[in-house]
């Protein structure tokens, strides 16, 4: 065991992966000399050498687009979008060909790639640095968009990740890069892709969430617990694919689901989950499912930011409404 | 003079080289004394407010800057030349020319700060808002051109990328899309030599960025981006060529970026001192100030007199955006749209009833 923080879990994931497989190669904006922005590839360059971790020209159609080349011929691309508000130029790569390669020649070529991509606010960041639009990823058909709240979980899962024969969004939420350390776990471990972790147990109702969210959800539950309301907290860790089954079990225990997501509420996660919550347990709700998510306005900069940011009041409000519902 | 620099015969225009002496007389540009002393002085106002800006940003003061520090003269230049009608299709480097076309500091300043008020130049014409994904704003600037053809104005555009930029699909669909259509854009490429860390011969093959122009079908010229001179003529005769209907142009700024990408970063990770201090020989107002002070337009005593002026100006517009007030809830959810949809109210209406609840409930927390 070491002690870690997400950054560092991730650099290890990689290094790891890095060692154990030839076919996997690391690159994107400034992720080699420097080591990425926030240091998650730090020193991965001076091992492996230049072909196979190494700077990028600015470009993030290129970068997705050349690992989608990359993939289909035997190698195994875990590249970087530096931040959130840049993918949307690799946009095409993603939708048209990284998440239907497979199906479109038939399962004759698949594109096992990584897109590693810090997401979401409460840093006090520049415009477009602070986005949290999952639920537009969510919605490709082909693609896995997964997300983890822990070191532990991060190095796992992005294991896991590179090891897919799948191309899987790989969001980090920069807020808790280094916010959290916890003990992890040192050599290889995987944790499956797609599957929710029940955080804490609770009796009265759920909360999902991922990322970031699940900290604050956490706080909320203290403040919660002072009133006697048990929470039950369900780490989501994977958008799509979408653990029906954790979902449906806790809210046929509990009759009441709220879901704490980061990015505009139109059809967004949250609006999923409450679907599932319908479908799956109907008989057993006691309240209508809830959502604390952010408006469906443009993310505020910095000054207004924290307008739009999930905190713990918002999600104590929200229990405290279902509960007495 | 475009016929003297093709970008293939490897040449970078120059008129006064790094101890501000004029080596290239046929190309000095036609500039008044005063004209090319105002610009100096702009320029120098701009690089105290940048300095200053870092060290608000060190005092917590303001949120992540990227500093203009040693590209001065490429702003300044564009600054001197653009007209009122003229468009600026800003990066995020350009503060020198931004405040030339009429922005103030104190909005750049709440911009930085966080604050969307910041992008609304209430005094400043034709400037588009500081563009943070790199190089989307080119095809603004080719857009903005054919609409200047169409309606047969007297304006041209002037559109900033960096080297980085160059890497961008978007750079590329700009030039060629302007190229196509003949448009009055003048695309400047600040090549300050890295993209954060990486640096010029990681983002292209290419021997310049200027011979990229040839492909394109467009005019172009690689430039000293720290010699006032030459930039200021380079533009001048762009924006004549734009004029006349046989634009665009590009324009490689060869430059140095002195300080960090942003605040965030931190230049020693990727460069050598080395590097930093062969190009602070090169600095452009060093180079611009020895050639005023021989020509006696200038001295170092003046300048210590005007100093203290310009930082207790920047100060004030500083402390002014420091003091701009609330971020009202409303201000998050207006200027979506041209009327606000009824379930955006719903939203702001519940939020509201959210803040009244929790306020209740702090005060009652605190009577605990």
């Amino acid at each position: 065991m070491k002690i870690m923080n997400m950054v560092n879990a991730l650099n290890d994931a990689l290094d790891i992966k890095l060692a154990d497989d030839k076919s996997v190669v690391v690159y994107g904006e400034d992720v080699g000399v420097e080591g990425g922005v926030f240091r998650v590839t730090e020193g991965l360059q001076q091992k492996y050498g230049v072909e196979r971790v190494f700077d990028s020209p600015l470009a993030e159609s290129g970068i997705v687009g050349s690992a989608v080349g990359m993939a289909v011929s035997g190698l195994r691309p875990v590249v970087e979008m530096q931040f959130c508000g840049f993918i949307y130029p690799a946009f095409n790569q993603i939708i048209s060909h990284a998440s239907r390669m497979r199906n479109r020649s038939r399962g004759k070529y698949e594109t096992p790639i990584v897109i590693r991509m810090p997401y979401g606010g409460g840093i006090n960041a520049l415009e477009h640095h602070s986005e949290s639009m999952e639920s537009i990823f969510g919605h490709i058909p082909g693609l896995k968009v997964v997300v983890p709240s822990t070191p532990h979980d991060a190095k796992g899962m992005m294991i896991s990740a590179i090891e897919s024969n799948d191309t899987i969004l790989f969001m980090e939420p920069k807020r808790i890069y280094r916010a959290i350390k916890q003990e992890v776990q040192e050599g290889k471990y995987t944790i499956p892709l797609g599957k929710a972790n029940v955080l804490s147990p609770g009796s009265d109702v759920t909360v999902v969430a991922y990322g970031a969210m699940v900290r604050e959800v956490q706080r909320a539950m203290v403040m919660a617990k002072e009133q006697g309301i048990s929470v039950e907290l369900i780490d989501l860790r994977s958008i799509y694919p979408i653990d029906k089954e954790t979902i449906a079990k806790s809210v046929k225990k509990t009759g009441r689901v709220i879901t704490v997501t980061e990015g505009p509420r139109t059809y967004g996660v949250a609006s999923e989950i409450s679907q599932i919550a319908v479908e799956e347990a109907f008989l057993h709700l006691e309240a209508p499912p809830a959502r604390v998510t952010g408006f469906d306005t443009i993310v505020p900069l910095p000054k207004g930011e924290y307008h739009y940011m999930q905190d713990p009041y918002k999600i104590l409000y929200e229990i405290e409404r279902i509960v007495k519902y | 003079m475009f016929k003297d620099y093709n970008p293939s015969d490897k040449k970078t225009f120059q008129v006064m080289n790094e101890e501000g002496k004029i080596v290239n007389k046929q190309h000095m540009p036609e500039i008044t004394p005063e004209r090319l002393l105002k610009a100096y002085k702009d320029m120098l106002f701009a690089r105290t407010a940048d300095l200053m800006t870092v060290s608000y940003q060190r005092q917590g003061r303001i949120y992540t800057y990227p500093p203009n520090y040693g590209q001065e003269a490429i702003a300044g230049a564009a600054g001197a030349i653009m007209r009122d009608q003229d468009w600026m299709v800003p990066a995020f480097r350009e503060m020198g020319a931004m405040l030339a076309k009429g922005v103030t500091l104190k909005e750049l300043f709440l911009y930085f700060m966080g604050n969307e008020e910041g992008s609304n130049f209430k005094n400043a014409k034709n400037v588009l808002p500081i563009s943070v994904p790199i190089a989307s704003q080119y095809v603004h600037a080719t857009g903005i051109g054919y609409s200047i053809k169409y309606k047969k104005e007297n304006s041209v555009v002037y559109a900033f990328v960096g080297d980085g930029g160059t890497s961008e699909g978007d750079f590329h669909e700009a030039v060629n899309f302007a190229g196509v259509w003949r448009v009055p854009v003048i695309f400047i490429i600040q090549n300050n030599q890295y993209g954060i860390s990486t640096p010029v011969k990681v983002q292209t093959a290419s021997e310049s960025l200027a011979i990229k122009s040839i492909a394109y079908g467009v005019k172009g010229i690689r430039v000293d981006g720290n010699d006032f001179l030459a930039m200021y003529k380079a533009l001048r005769e762009s924006a004549d060529i734009c004029s006349k209907g046989e634009g665009p142009v590009l324009i490689e700024a060869v430059t140095y970026r002195k300080g960090a990408h942003t605040t965030s970063d931190d230049p020693t990770k990727y460069r050598t001192k080395e590097e930093e201090e062969s190009w602070d020989i090169k600095d452009p107002l060093k180079r611009l100030k020895s050639y005023l002070i021989k020509e006696k337009l200038w001295s170092e005593k003046m300048e210590e007199e005007l100093l203290p002026q310009y930082k207790q100006e920047i100060d004030r517009q500083f402390v002014e955006a420091e003091n701009f007030g609330e971020y009202k809830a409303e201000d998050v959810f207006m200027h979506h749209y041209a009327e606000t949809p009824d379930d955006l109210k719903e939203q702001l209406s519940q939020y509201n009833r959210f803040l009244q609840w929790r306020e209740t409930r702090i005060k009652n927390e605190a009577k605990k």
